[in-house]
């Protein structure tokens, strides 16, 4: 099918974006278009108007920061892979981010995209919310920051307002090591279940996305040497998800890439 | 009477003009006001590959892309800017000769994606052409004839590629 029709509006900068969105009240962002362009064309999503932020360049932007990193909104999936300095700092981001579709919709997608449209199955609000990431959000106020682990609500559901704008990501370095592991039936499709485990000497947390409607983390303290009996305490927090009416299915997945997250944070395979 | 907005693409090398309505996509735009029909159009959703065109040698989905949003100066290669003069590329030989192709729908997306592959990658090893194809869908040939073809075209992207 093709979208329904819709006024397009290029924003020069932020502030304009934010005004746009603010006097056409139907109007929705367009940054990659990798998840709302699909909608549009099947008529799921019909916005009366289009405000598109792929050419504000200052939203484009990794820099350093005295605690890790700040991503621009529009930085894309791609360059997350294959910047050095994201490799360097935040080695899990560009691990996660390598999962997320196929090359060509890497190109194009981006993290404050990935962010905003808050699918269950993708990684990026997971990274996210395991690394205790804000998100740094504008609207006719002026900029605030929201922590990731305040975002996500539900399916495709965040507290940011239809009025505001994700300007940036601001992203501490990892204290101790985390391990990110998915199944996906598919290289390249929307995960099945997906985990991060940090792992410090004897605590650390476990974060699971594409289980339950948004991501989750959970402390763990004392996890046992033994493979068995670390996964039996992997089954005794997932009794705390919510896993939306597919327990049969996604438990025991949530066990198996928390486990491997796990492993991998360990230095293993 | 919709309103449409006059824009200007730079593709293939040339730059063209056509009048859209901003809700038609970059394939569609392609295909039906500038004639270059080797884009084909599968699911338009982002899932097939068949309407992968290069934006500044990088592959990406033309029908998730509004034609009106292709900023200035951004070179557009569709599968028709792959024609030389004396005929086909080396890599258009190799799947010729491997049978990487029958029914031909899913080839200009191979064609370009593993073109530009082999550009950033030259050495790529079966492994990345597998991973970069992905994205790919080809319903006839089983992949593995399209692999061994990109794998034969390596060479001619080490010379092209000092
Ligand atoms: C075939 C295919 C496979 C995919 N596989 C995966 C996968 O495995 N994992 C995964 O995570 N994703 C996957 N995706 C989705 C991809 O990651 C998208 O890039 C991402 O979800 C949205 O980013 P975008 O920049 O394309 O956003 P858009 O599509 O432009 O926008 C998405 C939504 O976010 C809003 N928005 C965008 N930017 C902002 C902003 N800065 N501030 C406020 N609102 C904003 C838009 O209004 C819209 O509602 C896939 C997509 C395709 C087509
Ligand atoms: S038609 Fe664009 S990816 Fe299928
Ligand atoms: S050759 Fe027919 S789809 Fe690939």
């Amino acid at each position: 099918m093709k979208p329904a029709a819709f006024e397009y509006f290029r924003a020069s900068n932020a502030v304009q974006a934010v005004g746009l969105l603010q006097q056409y009240r139907e109007a929705k962002i367009l940054a990659g278009g990798q998840s709302l362009v699909p909608l549009m064309n099947f008529r799921l999503s019909r916005p009366s108007a289009l405000v598109d932020i792929s050419g504000i360049t200052e939203l484009a932007r990794i820099v350093p920061t005295a605690h890790g990193l700040r991503l621009g909104a529009l930085v894309r999936h791609q360059d997350l892979v294959d910047n050095p300095m994201v490799r360097e700092t935040i080695p899990v981001l560009a691990e996660a981010a390598a999962h997320i579709g196929h090359w060509a919709v890497r190109n194009r997608g981006t993290v404050g995209g990935s962010l905003a449209h808050a699918d269950p199955a993708a990684e990026l609000p997971a990274v996210m919310v395991a690394l205790g990431a804000d998100i740094v959000v504008m609207d006719a106020e002026g900029e605030r920051k929201i922590p990731a682990r305040a975002f996500f609500v539900g399916f495709y559901t965040t507290t940011l307002g239809s009025d505001a704008l994700i300007v940036a990501i601001e992203m501490p370095r990892p204290r101790e090591p985390v391990g990110f592991y998915e199944v996906v039936r598919r290289h390249g499709d929307f995960a099945l279940a997906g985990a991060l485990v940090e792992a410090g000497e004897s605590t650390g947390a476990v974060t699971w996305f594409g289980v339950t409607p948004a991501p989750v983390r959970m402390a763990w303290t004392a996890l046992a040497e033994d493979e068995g009996l670390r996964r039996q305490q992997w089954e005794r927090l997932t009794r705390d998800l919510d896993f939306a009416g597919d327990e049969a299915f996604r438990r025991p997945l949530a066990v198996t890439v928390a486990e491997r997250a796990y492993q991998r944070a360990r230095g293993g395979h | 009477m919709v309103e449409t907005t006059r824009i200007e693409l730079l593709v293939n090398g040339e730059r063209l003009t056509a009048d859209v309505e901003p809700r038609w996509s970059l394939a569609d735009v392609l295909r039906h006001q500038l004639g270059l029909l080797g884009t084909h159009v599968g699911c338009e959703q982002g899932v097939c590959g068949a309407c992968t065109v290069l934006l500044n040698g990088e592959p990406a989905r033309s029908c998730l892309i509004f034609a009106v949003a292709v900023a200035d100066g951004v070179a557009i290669t569709t599968i028709e800017g792959m024609n030389r003069a004396e005929g086909m590329t080396p890599l258009q030989t190799a799947l010729r000769e491997h049978h990487g192709l029958q029914c031909g729908f899913c080839t200009p997306g191979m064609v370009l994606t593993a073109h530009a592959l082999l550009t950033r990658e030259p050495e790529a090893d079966e492994g990345r052409i597998r991973e970069a194809l992905s994205g790919n869908l080809c319903r006839c040939t089983g992949y593995q004839f399209i692999v061994d073809a990109v794998a034969a075209a390596r060479p001619a992207y080490r010379k092209e590629e000092p």
